[in-house]
């Protein structure tokens, strides 16, 4: 069967993020001035053929960890859909 | 002592490590290809080079998908042998993310792209200035790391200004504790964000990269 997993890259919580900080000043200056923060991360989406949902989880849970996401600078969430 | 400069799709910074180490610093040179595995040729002595630039496009994160090129895994074998692995700018990153260094480098904090001479110094106080050209040049890593850091007197070099004062002014990119250049415990692996490769030639107004160059390959020991 195949599936399609998601996977959500988001850059550690206590980290600066530039990309976010940029953005934010282009939220102000459209006059969205509720916008109180912008963290910006990555999504991917991985087609995998597997015989059950846990097993095509498991392969994007190792896609994740040894090379979408960095676990020094990034947190990550693998879900499939 | 021979080199080795390993070419990635997107490196730019390699025709000028091989002509810093030939032509201003006198070295055998051989240019490796990242599809190539053979580093037979090389013994514990010599160095191998990643060179800066942007390795396949700098997708996902920089340095990310060259760690998995058939050339660094030999790379990384070499490394754990005890041979010398200096990488510059990108090549820093690729280090990182192959877990040969700690910690990894992020966007800058001021978003932009830095490309200007800095001011660096060593454990000995000594003042060089070298350039700097990278967008994704922010040093870090956990409070626990650093300290390891500094405590086994890995960090080769930190951002200064001119009198040698390591200031948040004269930091170009937001690094923690102004880190521009660590080793390994071992002192075998090194990565520095500045280019002394492109401040070895007189033509150039700027000889400070030989001094960074003979520090790191032919003093008796790193200086710590």
């Amino acid at each position: 069967m195949s599936f399609t997993v998601q996977i959500k890259v988001m850059p550690l919580k206590d980290l600066l993020d530039p990309q976010g900080k940029a953005v934010m000043g282009g939220l102000k200056n459209l006059g969205l001035n509720g916008v109180e923060d912008v963290r910006i991360g990555k999504n991917i989406d991985l087609r995998i053929n597997a015989s059950t949902e846990d097993e095509a989880k498991q392969i994007g849970e190792e896609a994740a960890r040894k090379l979408l996401a960095n676990p020094v600078m990034e947190i990550y969430e693998v879900t499939v859909h | 002592m021979k080199f080795g400069v390993v070419v990635f799709p997107g490196s730019n910074c390699d025709r000028d490590m091989q002509d810093a180490l030939e032509q201003d610093l006198g070295q055998k040179v051989l240019m490796l290809w990242h599809k190539d595995k053979d580093l037979s040729m090389f013994s514990t002595d010599d160095c191998i080079v990643l060179p800066g630039g942007f390795s396949y496009g700098d997708y996902l994160r920089c340095g990310a998908i060259a760690r998995f090129s058939p050339m660094m895994q030999s790379v990384i074998e070499f490394a754990q042998n005890g041979g010398k692995v200096l990488g510059i700018c990108n090549g820093f990153q690729i280090l990182c993310e192959s877990g040969l260094l700690p910690g990894a480098l992020l966007r800058n904090s001021h978003q932009q792209f830095a490309c200007k001479n800095v001011f660096l110094k060593d454990a000995r106080n000594e003042v060089y200035k070298i350039p700097v050209a990278h967008g994704e040049g922010r040093y870090f890593a956990t409070e626990d790391i650093l300290n390891g850091l500094e405590e086994n007197h890995q960090i080769l070099y930190l951002y200064c200004d001119e009198s040698g004062h390591v200031t948040e002014a004269a930091n170009p990119n937001g690094s923690m504790r102004n880190i521009a250049g660590i080793c390994n415990t071992e002192r075998n692996i090194y990565g520095l964000m500045p280019h002394p490769e492109r401040a070895c030639s007189s033509i150039l107004g700027n000889v400070d990269g030989r001094k960074i160059m003979h520090q790191l390959f032919f003093a008796e020991s790193l200086v710590s």
